[in-house]
């Protein structure tokens, strides 16, 4: 069973949709590692290292996630996880900004996939799966 | 029903105690000089015919039972993946099994590290690391260097259960003493302290006691069953839940000041008191013990002038104390007892700076974030606010007279907003030292134990305001 470390970076406290994911993907047949709401980078790692995940999936609701994820892939280099994947997805940033945008600066942070507004973690399930070669 | 004797080997003392089941009560302690360099049994026969006197007659104990911290107490080792997380999981048994932890090691460990393992004269090693489902490759590595070195203190593995099949394989091929126990951390920030705590307990009966020459002393004692830490926090869980009928006191803390090291207890399940914390990280045990190896009245009474900030130092000087060369004359002097009302001033002072800084360490912090939703907390560790009852132990407290000024510095302060101390608990005192022997009576006794525990251990005054 593979892991995927999922939370909410930051000062973030939205709860709920966080809870969705962790029960779609458990559903899905992964072993879901939930770091909770008001997570740091280093909780995310973290929980990374000792479950030996695959994937980390940073929600973040509230408008601050380009600052909280800042360095995060220098981070897990630093920690060993070369290969781990990072997805980033809710209201990432502040305001309406061209999203193109938005994806690009994420992407040169190291974030392998980066979702807009409105994307449910139903949506995300294929690429999930291709991405893990299930 | 008959009499029991209950013996403490310490490190400095050998204490005895005798209880009366039928009575309820303790009828003699007494202490000697813990003998570990010759034969253990001198001290202990020293102590036994101090005890006979003070009883007036000679009787027959039924059963004896005896805990022991003598020849360095129980030294681990406690190795995991993660600092914060496996680490500090196998850390956490570690002291729950009443052991001083003198080496915690995270990721790979290297030739120095197995050095200092051989160096440290560590006697049980715990060796943890990866969630169950989760990293395995660390905790191989790391049981590969333990068995091709030539380290002969037992291993305890208790990580990852996806590595224990070639784990078992490396350990058993280099033919290492070794026992398979349940992961401290299964998931994620869950801590699973019972399954490898008990293992620890057995191999400290069968070989560390033993090697420790402690052994020796088995034809006079029917059994030393146990680390006297150990026994203090059955003793502590005990007099906090109660048993069946007979009530417990609830929440409450212990703060136990000896020569060498300062431990805290807490029994409580410090979860969160206010309603915009949100608790962080490991899991936290129930009853919860922290040893502070650089605080205490004698060996460590350096440590504890290194604990002072610079203005608390120059404080004392305003008085006319000079605290480092009070210090030094302690550390000097190890069986320096207080003969005036200086000294026993000098000795509060260290005792409350002991209290003090081990609380610190041991009680839970917030972290303030801001939010959207306005202010939060993270709680990393116990909330201790609402602790009933502190108990003051150890014989710088027993003997003090002024026993609550030590203990006043473990309360909360408005310097110290984010640590989560003891706000207004009721102070009492272990004033015949038996929480130990309690420990031990509890295994076959409890409600007796407990019985005792309520009678003996007093109220000093009540509710002292933060």
């Amino acid at each position: 069973m593979k892991s995927i470390v999922i939370g909410v970076i930051g000062a973030d406290v939205h709860a709920v949709g966080n809870r969705i994911i962790e029960y779609t993907l458990t559903r899905e047949g992964y072993n879901v590692v939930n770091v909770g709401v008001l997570s740091s980078q280093e909780d995310f790692i973290n929980a990374a290292i000792e479950t030996s995940a695959h994937l980390i999936l940073v929600s973040s609701l509230y408008g601050h996630g380009e600052l909280d994820c800042k360095g995060m892939r220098e981070k897990c280099q630093e920690a060993g996880l070369d290969d781990i994947l990072l997805y980033v997805g809710g209201n990432i940033v502040v305001g309406k900004q061209d999203f193109q945008e938005v994806e690009k600066r994420f992407k040169d942070m190291g974030f392998n996939r980066v979702y807009p507004p409105g994307v449910t973690i139903e949506d995300v399930l294929d690429t999930i799966k291709a991405d893990l070669g299930d | 029903m008959g009499f029991y004797l209950l013996v403490d080997f310490g490190s400095t003392f050998t204490k005895l105690t005798a209880i009366d089941l039928e009575l309820e009560d303790i009828i003699a302690t007494s202490k000697a000089i813990t003998t570990v360099e010759t034969n253990i049994i001198d001290g202990f026969t020293v102590a036994y015919e101090k005890l006979m006197t003070s009883i007036g007659k000679t009787i027959t104990f039924e059963k004896t039972i005896a805990c022991s911290s003598a020849a360095g107490g129980l030294k681990m080792a406690a190795i995991g993946l993660v600092e914060e997380l496996t680490t500090e999981a196998a850390r956490r048994v570690c002291l729950g099994a009443g052991a001083k932890v003198e080496l915690v090691l995270s990721h790979h460990i290297n030739r120095s590290e197995v050095q200092a393992i051989k160096d440290k004269k560590i006697d049980i090693i715990l060796l943890a690391g990866g969630a169950n489902g989760g990293n395995k490759e660390c905790v191989i590595h790391n049981a590969k260097i333990l068995a091709e070195s030539d380290i002969i203190a037992p291993i305890v593995f208790a990580g990852n259960k996806d590595a224990s099949d070639e784990i078992e394989d490396i350990l058993s091929k280099t033919n290492k003493t070794f026992f398979m126990c349940e992961n401290v951390m299964p998931k994620l920030n869950q801590l699973n302290i019972e399954d490898a705590k008990n293992r620890i307990k057995d191999i400290f009966v069968k070989n560390i006691i033993e090697a420790k020459g402690i052994k020796k002393i088995e034809e006079k004692i029917d059994q030393v069953i146990l680390p006297t830490p150990n026994a203090v926090l059955m003793a502590a869980e005990l007099l906090s839940k109660g048993y069946n009928e007979e009530k417990g006191l609830g929440e409450l803390m212990i703060a136990d000041i000896g020569g060498a090291t300062t431990d805290i207890y807490s029994m409580s399940e410090g979860l969160p008191k206010q309603m915009n914390a949100i608790l962080s990280g490991l899991e936290e045990p129930f009853a919860k013990r922290t040893v502070e190896g650089d605080l205490g009245m004698r060996y460590s009474a350096l440590g504890v002038i290194q604990a002072m900030s610079d203005q608390e130092i120059s404080h004392h000087k305003k008085q006319g104390i000079d605290i480092l060369a009070e210090a030094t004359m302690r550390n000097h002097h190890i069986e320096f007892i207080p003969q005036s009302p200086h000294d026993e001033n000098i000795e509060t002072i260290i005792a409350s700076k002991c209290i003090d800084a081990a609380i610190s360490r041991h009680v839970g912090t917030l972290k303030s974030v801001y939010t959207p939703m306005g202010m939060m907390y993270h709680q990393v560790g116990k909330d201790l606010t609402e602790t009933k009852y502190f108990i003051g132990t150890g014989g710088v407290v027993i003997h003090s007279q002024t026993p609550i000024e030590m203990m006043k510095d473990a309360l909360y302060s408005e310097q110290k907003p984010t640590e989560l101390r003891p706000k207004h608990p009721t102070f009492m005192l272990d004033k015949d030292y038996i929480l130990s022997a309690m420990g031990l009576l509890s295994l076959e006794y409890p409600e007796i134990a407990l019985r005792i525990m309520k009678k003996r251990i007093i109220i000093l005054g009540d509710k002292h305001a933060a």
